[in-house]
């Protein structure tokens, strides 16, 4: 098989779909995380603040999910019609989700009627959570494997995504989100705001460590399957280590109020979070919980060499284009949230 | 209850043709915001600028709606198609990660500049973004009708694997991309969001000048549309003319059916208006004798390829629904081009803005190009059938195994509450701002002034 520094190309683009998912955990990461603590804000103003602090920016953050998502379906289409006819239900909430999200964000500022912007507050807020919710689940599920047969095809039904783990799961996602949009927030805000963000991100860290701890002891007694892996190189129990390590930064940084720190820490750990997921997933992405040999494997999705390699050049070219201009956009609007008359 | 297949081509059809609404409308209007924020940087006269914040925001609006409903599109192959997507991943997937990748982050990223960042760059930036954003809603029409067009005239791939684990798989990239119908589609399509957004524009315009309501804008709008829109109206007539070509060379079946022509012996007429009896296999109708086959062969007196030489199974069944869709889009862009002409002549006679009768009908024909751009997909997609990619996949055999009818019902249903929703908000917010008007700058300051008094008195309560 061809190989491109020492990795073939099924693993390589494996990389890229994982590195695409990460930014986009990262990135819209906390502005769902920012929505789904918008109701904490009881003033108009402080609404309206944290929703520009995200207003310029969330859009770009969302085109991560859709390239993540056109990279899945180029590099193992196979896996593409699994998993999202596989959890049909699931993905629906979630798209509709996602439109109240972009509705609320864009119409809420467009009149100024108490009930109307309180309706618009309270479903930015549920579509927020419920994303962020539903990526969990689907992330719990995916850890936790699915019942599939030898022909690929799902033998469970909804309730079997409403299994204790995958729930945990997406509680720990979301406390995760919440975690990252409270520093986020409180790196773009002052005064009154700033000062009550200060308590917040200090109780979201709270809840978040507590789901972290809760989901790691929960992962390491009962899914084997993840920690195989480290049993066979225990060099990579570095990276637990690494997770731990980067959670206490993150608590270190805001207790000492370096929140943009805290930022790049929160960053982090959902980047360690998702490669202590693909390390113990691969060289499946698809596990079956009926036989292990009913897995999907990336080998056995991958798209032809010949069409990895054209996207493979794509992502080279396109990638560095699509981050400088996102950090052109975030140096655009860097500082503290002002209020002006183009804002929401 | 109706089988998985209908119900997913129901909800794939209902998500596009909603979706569809809104994407010609920003291409178009990307285009209407350069010349507009290009007038204002070459002359410096405010009026641009105001014009161009004015179409920035209603630019925001639709986009807004365009990338909410479009994110339903790329999922939606997976979770309805999953066979589908298995077998043309391997060539579909890369254009759409392309479209992706390379357009819409390009649109994404700079929308947040073009509506916040006024104060925040300069004017050259500003312009820059607005031309990126025009740019990246053209590329991504790029990418996904490439993509769209490899399923109407694959090339440049080879089927590997056999029965239910066949699949294609990629030969030549760039024999893809330019795959026999893909620049002509491309082109027609363009051109359509070009009119979509440029009738928007004077529709706009021309509702003002009825009204009596902010003339000097309205007339710069409408003259910025007008000048889109008449070459768009007139280009159409060649790239429609193209695009029926590869249609009589790659998809004759298709032809047959847009054309309703039936019997292979006989010559085809060009109708312009008719109804086709699906039943008898038959048309009715006003037409130019000999004139499709004067169009297509150069003669007319040439038989046609006509609907009786594909078995029931080989070519599409609602042949009705074709021709009807076909024809509706040739008639409007007809409408079009006469309507732009007529506008251009009588600005040339400086007489345009005083024809009130006119203006009212740039008002409604906002509508004309939406109809025309929708009809013309029908007539695609629908035509192309029974295939989902031509030839070599059946709609029929490209569903997703895991699915059930109830599961593709419920969404549905959702889907059809939340995008009712939608488009009513749509038009409330859209009729808000065009009442609201082009004069921003002086009535937003009052508006915000409202806003800090009540800040004031809230600050002076605080909530606890």
């Amino acid at each position: 098989m061809e190989t491109i520094l020492g990795l073939d190309l099924p693993t390589l683009w494996f990389l890229v779909i994982g590195g695409l998912i990460t930014g986009y955990g990262v990135l819209d990461g906390f502005d769902l995380g920012a929505g789904a603590l918008h109701l904490f804000f009881n003033k108009e103003e402080s609404r309206r603040i944290a929703l520009n602090a995200i207003g310029p920016v969330w859009d770009g953050n969302e085109v991560w999910l859709v390239i993540a998502g056109g990279a899945l379906f180029a590099g193992f289409p196979l896996v593409y019609g699994t998993i999202l006819s596989i959890f049909y239900v699931p993905f629906m909430l979630f798209l509709v989700a996602l439109i109240f999200r972009a509705i609320s964000i864009e119409f809420r500022s467009k009149e100024p009627m108490a009930w109307w912007r309180k309706m618009w507050d309270v479903s930015y807020t549920a579509s927020s959570t419920l994303i962020t919710f539903l990526l969990g689940l689907v992330l719990g599920n995916l850890i936790h494997g699915l019942p599939i047969n030898e022909k690929h095809e799902f033998t469970g039904d909804l309730l079997t995504f409403f299994n204790p783990y995958a729930l945990l799961i997406a509680i720990t996602t979301l406390s995760l989100f919440m975690l990252h949009g409270a520093i986020y927030l409180v790196m773009k805000t002052e005064n009154r705001l700033y000062a009550k963000l200060t308590v917040l991100v200090n109780n979201c860290s709270k809840f978040f460590i507590l789901c972290f701890i809760l989901s790691s002891m929960v992962t390491l007694i009962y899914i084997p399957h993840m920690t195989d892996e480290f049993k066979k190189n225990p060099w990579l129990f570095a990276l637990p280590l690494l997770a731990v390590l980067t959670v206490l930064n993150i608590k270190r940084n805001i207790d000492a109020r370096k929140y943009f720190t805290a930022f790049v820490f929160s960053s982090c750990i959902t980047a360690v979070l998702l490669i202590l997921f693909a390390i113990g997933l691969y060289p499946n992405i698809v596990i079956s919980t009926t036989n292990p040999a009913y897995s999907i494997s990336i080998y056995e999705a991958a798209s032809s060499p010949k069409s990895l390699k054209i996207m493979l050049l794509m992502a080279a070219i396109g990638t560095p284009l699509v981050i400088s201009y996102t950090i052109f956009v975030f140096w655009t609007f860097r500082g503290k949230v002002k209020l002006n008359e183009m804002s929401y | 209850m109706p089988s998985v297949e209908i119900l997913s081509r129901i909800q794939f059809a209902f998500t596009i043709a909603f979706h569809y609404i809104y994407p010609p409308l920003s291409i178009g209007l990307g285009v209407c915001l350069v010349i507009m924020e290009g007038m204002y940087l070459r002359t410096g006269i405010r009026m641009y600028e105001d014009i161009t914040r004015f179409w920035i925001k209603i630019f925001a609006l639709i986009f807004g709606i365009g990338v909410a409903t479009g994110i339903v599109m790329e999922f939606e192959f997976g979770t309805n198609w999953a066979t589908y997507s298995r077998y043309v991943g391997d060539i579909f997937g890369s254009a759409l990660a392309a479209e992706g990748i390379f357009a819409f982050a390009l649109e994404s990223g700079f929308l947040g500049i073009l509506i916040f960042g006024w104060n925040r760059v300069s004017k050259g930036v500003h312009f820059f973004s607005t031309i990126m954003v025009a740019l990246g809603s053209m590329f991504s029409a790029v990418w996904i009708v490439i993509a769209n067009s490899w399923q109407q005239t694959p090339t440049g791939y080879v089927i590997e694997g056999e029965g239910l684990m066949a699949r294609a798989v990629i030969t030549d990239f760039w024999e893809m991309v330019f795959n026999p119908s893909s620049m002509d589609r491309l082109s027609h399509v363009i051109i359509g969001a070009f009119l979509a957004g440029s009738f928007l524009v004077m529709s706009v315009g021309a509702y003002y000048i009825v009204r009596n309501r902010f003339l000097e804008p309205a007339k710069a709008m409408f003259k910025v549309g007008l000048s889109v829109a008449v070459i768009a109206a007139l280009a159409q007539l060649f790239t429609g003319h193209r695009s029926a070509h590869y249609v009589s060379e790659y998809q004759p079946a298709k032809l047959a059916a847009m054309e309703g022509h039936w019997d292979s012996s006989a010559v085809a007429p060009m109708y312009l208006f008719g109804w086709v009896d699906n039943e008898a296999g038959k048309t009715t109708g006003l037409g130019l004798p000999g004139g499709l086959s004067f169009l297509t062969h150069g003669s007319f007196s040439a038989p046609m390829t006509g609907l009786d030489a594909f078995p029931k199974t080989e070519r599409p069944t609602a042949v009705n629904f074709v021709f009807q869709s076909y024809h509706i889009m040739i008639a409007i862009g007809m409408i079009l081009i006469a309507m732009t002409l007529l506008a251009v002549y009588y600005l040339w006679r400086k007489r345009l803005f005083n024809k009130k009768w006119l203006m009212t009908l740039f008002i409604w024909a906002v509508l004309l190009p939406q109809i025309a751009n929708q009809a013309g997909w029908y007539a695609a997609e629908v035509g192309r059938q029974p295939w989902v990619v031509y030839g070599l996949l059946r709609t029929s055999d490209a569903l997703s195994k895991d699915v059930k009818a109830n599961q593709v019902v419920f969404s549905l249903v959702l889907f059809t509450l939340v995008y009712t929703l939608l488009f009513i908000l749509f038009i409330y917010l859209l009729n808000k701002k065009i009442q609201h008007g082009p004069a921003m700058t002086h009535n937003e300051e009052e508006e915000s002034d409202e806003f800090s008094k009540r800040n004031i008195k809230q600050l002076q309560h605080p909530e606890h």
